[in-house]
């Protein structure tokens, strides 16, 4: 009896060792070794290991209105390889010859899937307000539809928590006329008057682009862009006797290196 | 490179794009440019070349005419020279002062000896494409020897066991993309069954005077740089007749954008910034083939281009294909075939009318072309045909085999896990051979470096191509290819390599399994082995495999008689095999002949020990 059961068990194992040999073992002929490759030289016969340099304005514009025209630029630059990358932003309004929402990150930035990265550092609002730090941490990427697309969450210096989420989209209209709305939303869990901050969604700044590519890297525009407070900060920009929103026409430059 | 050049880059595209058949007129000015095609005639000579220095033909570099004799002995000078073409110019490196360098003619059995000097200011190299070398011959720096530094003299010395029409160049830096190649001919032991009364050899490739450095920098950060002809709002009516309804157009455009891909991704550079040369020629600068009538004509044709697929017709003339990088095939009759980069093939072709003929290469993605004339005097022009549309990429490119457009793009995810999913064709191999030895990846992953996967790649062999199917006329595939004579190795494989070809275009990543270069071991060959190699092509272009000093034998229904070739074109979504032995030790590349695809990761070092 005891005899018939081991029998059994050998044969039940022996089944699922069938089944198993069924299922393919996965080994990549080309898979990683412990020991890298000696190569003559020290020379690695391919580079796939480069780090590269781009920088880009987005917006570099003048937003005209009669009784004075607001220049505003956002842009960003990154240095690395195919995974890590230091990422630097920037953006800011000079209007009447004062800066506001002016904002600046530092980001390390992680590669994580096909389309998407990890960001993480600092952001510094630096203008003629007040100065504020933050913590910052968030995604970037290209959504589906070919959206490009980023959230970032802070965590500033006085313990406040804000968000800020930004996407466009690029309609071919011909391959060197793009048409571009894009839209950037900022978020603040408490109201900061000295910056005009209120809580909840606090401001937007949007645009409607249409830009002519010259060539790549070099791209005039027109744009009607709308730039204004929400709620509360509303309410505040109100109080100073500030523009809570306006409607402008747009002139500027997309151009990168 | 600045930002004239640019400007002036993008018009000479976007006149190449809008009118197409600017030439078809008859062009009156013959544009005369200095440096390539004509300079450095005498740089270059075999040794012996004394014997032939009263002859009549001179050997001018790009003329396409072959050496009137071999010779065992060369001597190759390697150094910088200022080219102007179509405008553009560049300080390129060179063998001799001319691109393409000289043709080399050899005789198959010599053991030949090549002494190249670089006058460069910094390394470089020769690699003999298709040439069965010692690995120490095999010229790639930092597999077969250390490089010839600058000053130095390197004598590479090897025994031509083989014959046939091959080229050679750099596999330093990104020198071949600036111009350093060039063919080589070697004439068989017996009497050529090929042999014509005119023999030429027609080298194609691009001349940019944009570094390739720059090239690749902008794709990393947008990856259609050079990409002008995307679909649009201009374009869409175009599409919604060719689809039947606008909304069938519609949504076949938002599944790739879905996909966050582009149907138009044809060529990662095009010809916005790339003229496409024949023999170091421009197209108005119309390089000449001469002819009597009814003479049978030799063209042995090289793709030595960077980036550039080039689909090839001689309007009014039958081609017959005789040989396929380097060996010789049955005949086969056709009106056109696509040469993928670093292919070779020899046809024949009989002009019988006093009249001349163009030599027709048009690049995959139609945004250029390089043209020749054959005729039966000097300086003649003939027509040029108008180009053809673009291909545009389809469910079969995807991998999602025949399916219609449809009903499959909605069940596309690239991001969920697929990995119970199984490849059909990876199981039928697995019951063709089961007492194999399988190196099976499995599904590649999908992430950093890879943005999706073939779900049912097919065989593509039998199809010339995407944009050729179809198109009226007799264009090569892959299927007609049979050998002369049976292999040598008739043994069956005793192990299967498959490897996944991947990449990830948006952030212009390459290579094989989900991995690059940099983060992959080296495949290990047993001396002696028989193997066969399995290539599922996941992403949506085609890429021109090659692999160093060792045959690959193409499974195309052939049977003993599969050809055996040096670079084998896998097709998008596609599958196929062939079969390698591994018969000479060392290291060897295996690689993506598109430049910027091996030099961002799709190269993997082949050990055989």
């Amino acid at each position: 009896m005891k005899h018939a059961l081991s029998l059994t068990v050998l044969a039940l194992a022996a089944l699922s060792g069938t089944a198993r040999a069924a299922q393919p073992v996965y080994h990549a002929a080309d898979a990683p070794e412990a020991t890298p490759v000696v190569y003559i030289g020290g020379i690695k016969p391919a580079m796939d290991q480069g780090t590269w340099l781009h920088g880009i304005f987005n917006q570099l514009e003048g937003r005209y209105a009669p009784g004075g025209t607001d220049f505003r630029w956002d842009g960003e630059a990154w240095f690395g390889g195919d995974y890590n990358k230091i990422w630097l932003k920037s953006e800011g309004t000079l209007e009447k010859g004062r800066l506001s929402d002016g904002d600046h990150e530092l980001l390390y930035t992680r590669s994580i899937s096909s389309y998407w990265n990890l960001q993480g550092g600092v952001r510094m609002d630096l203008d003629d307000g007040p100065t504020r730090t933050w913590g910052a941490f968030g995604v970037q990427g290209l959504a589906l539809y070919e959206f490009e697309f980023e959230a970032t969450a802070y965590v500033s210096d006085r313990g406040r928590f804000a968000a800020r989420v930004e996407g466009s989209y690029d309609f071919l209209l011909t391959n060197r006329l793009i048409l571009q709305p894009q839209a950037e939303f900022n978020f603040y869990t408490k109201s900061d008057t000295g910056r005009q901050a209120g809580a909840g969604l606090s401001d937007v700044d949007a645009g409607l682009r249409l830009r002519y590519e010259l060539w790549r890297k070099f791209a005039p525009y027109v744009a009607v862009t709308y730039s204004g407070y929400l709620t509360q900060a509303r309410r505040i920009a109100r109080d100073q006797h500030d523009d809570t929103g306006s409607v402008r026409f747009s002139l500027g430059v997309r151009s990168w290196f | 490179m600045g930002i004239q050049g640019l400007i002036l880059c993008h018009f000479c595209g976007f006149f190449l794009m809008t009118f197409p058949s600017r030439f078809r007129g008859g062009l009156t000015r013959r544009r005369f440019v200095t440096g390539i095609g004509a300079g450095g005639l005498l740089a270059v000579l075999p040794r012996t070349s004394q014997a032939f220095s009263s002859t009549a033909v001179p050997i001018r570099a790009s003329s396409g005419i072959i050496p009137p004799t071999p010779s065992d002995r060369w001597d190759l000078k390697v150094g910088h020279t200022r080219i102007s073409l179509d405008g553009k110019t560049m300080h390129a490196p060179t063998v001799g002062g001319t691109v393409p360098g000289p043709i080399l003619r050899f005789k198959q059995g010599d053991t030949v000896s090549i002494n190249v000097t670089n006058t460069l200011d910094e390394p470089t190299s020769i690699h003999w494409h298709g040439i069965r070398t010692p690995a120490n011959m095999d010229g790639v720096p930092g597999l077969s020897f250390g490089g010839i530094a600058p000053g130095e003299t390197f004598t590479y010395r090897f025994k031509l066991h083989q014959s046939g029409t091959y080229w050679y160049h750099s596999h330093s830096g990104m020198q071949e993309a600036m111009g350093l190649y060039g063919a080589m001919v070697i004439d068989p032991r017996r009497p050529d069954p090929n042999a014509c009364d005119r023999d030429y050899v027609i080298f194609l490739a691009e001349w940019t005077d944009v570094m390739p450095h720059d090239i690749v920098s902008n794709l990393k950060m947008q990856d259609d740089y050079y990409v002008f002809r995307q679909r649009t709002a201009a374009s869409f009516p175009k599409e919604a007749r060719e689809a039947g309804s606008a909304g069938a157009a519609l949504a076949d455009r938002l599944a790739w954008s879905k996909m966050r891909m582009a149907a138009t991704d044809i060529a990662d550079v095009s010809g916005a910034i790339y003229t496409y040369t024949l023999n170091g020629h421009a197209p108005e600068m119309n390089w000449n083939g001469l002819f009597r009538p009814g003479e049978k004509v030799r063209l042995r044709f090289i793709n030595g281009s960077t980036m550039t697929f080039f689909d090839i017709r001689i309007p009014g003339l039958e081609m017959l294909v005789v040989q396929a990088d380097g060996n010789d095939i049955e005949p086969v009759p056709v009106d056109e075939f696509r040469i993928g980069v670093a292919e070779t093939y020899d046809v024949i072709v009989q002009p019988k009318d006093e009249r001349a003929y163009a030599i027709f290469a048009q690049s995959e993605d139609r945004t250029g072309y390089a043209r020749g004339t054959l005729a039966p005097r000097e300086g003649m022009i003939a027509p040029l045909p108008p180009m053809d549309p673009r291909p545009v990429r389809t469910m079969v490119d995807m991998g999602m085999g025949n399916m219609k457009p449809g009903e499959s793009m909605k069940d596309m995810d690239m991001s969920g896990d697929m990995s119970g999913m199984k490849m059909k064709g990876m199981d039928m191999s697995h019951m063709a051979m089961p007492k194999m030895e399988v190196d099976d990846p499995g599904p590649p992953p999908i992430n950093v470096e890879n943005q999706m996967r073939a779900m049912m790649p097919i065989d593509r062999t039998g199809s010339p191509g995407d944009g050729l199917e179809n198109n009226g006329r007799r264009v090569l595939n892959y299927k007609q290819l049979r050998a002369t004579r049976p292999g040598a190795d008739l043994r069956p494989p005793t192990r299967e390599i498959i490897l996944h070809l991947t990449g990830n275009m948006e952030r212009y990543i390459w290579g094989f399994n989900g991995r690059k270069f940099s983060e992959s071991g080296p495949i290990r060959l047993k001396l002696g082995e028989r193997v066969r190699f399995t290539l599922i092509n996941d992403t949506m272009m085609e890429h021109p495999i090659h692999l160093h000093g060792l045959w690959s034998e193409l499974e195309n229904g052939q049977g003993d008689y599969r050809p055996y070739k040096h670079t084998i074109i896998s097709q998008p979504g596609s599958k196929l095999s062939y079969l390698v032995t591994a018969d000479t030790p060392g290291m060897w590349a295996y690689h993506c002949h598109l430049m910027y695809h091996m030099d961002l990761g799709m190269f993997r070092t082949v050990i055989v020990a």
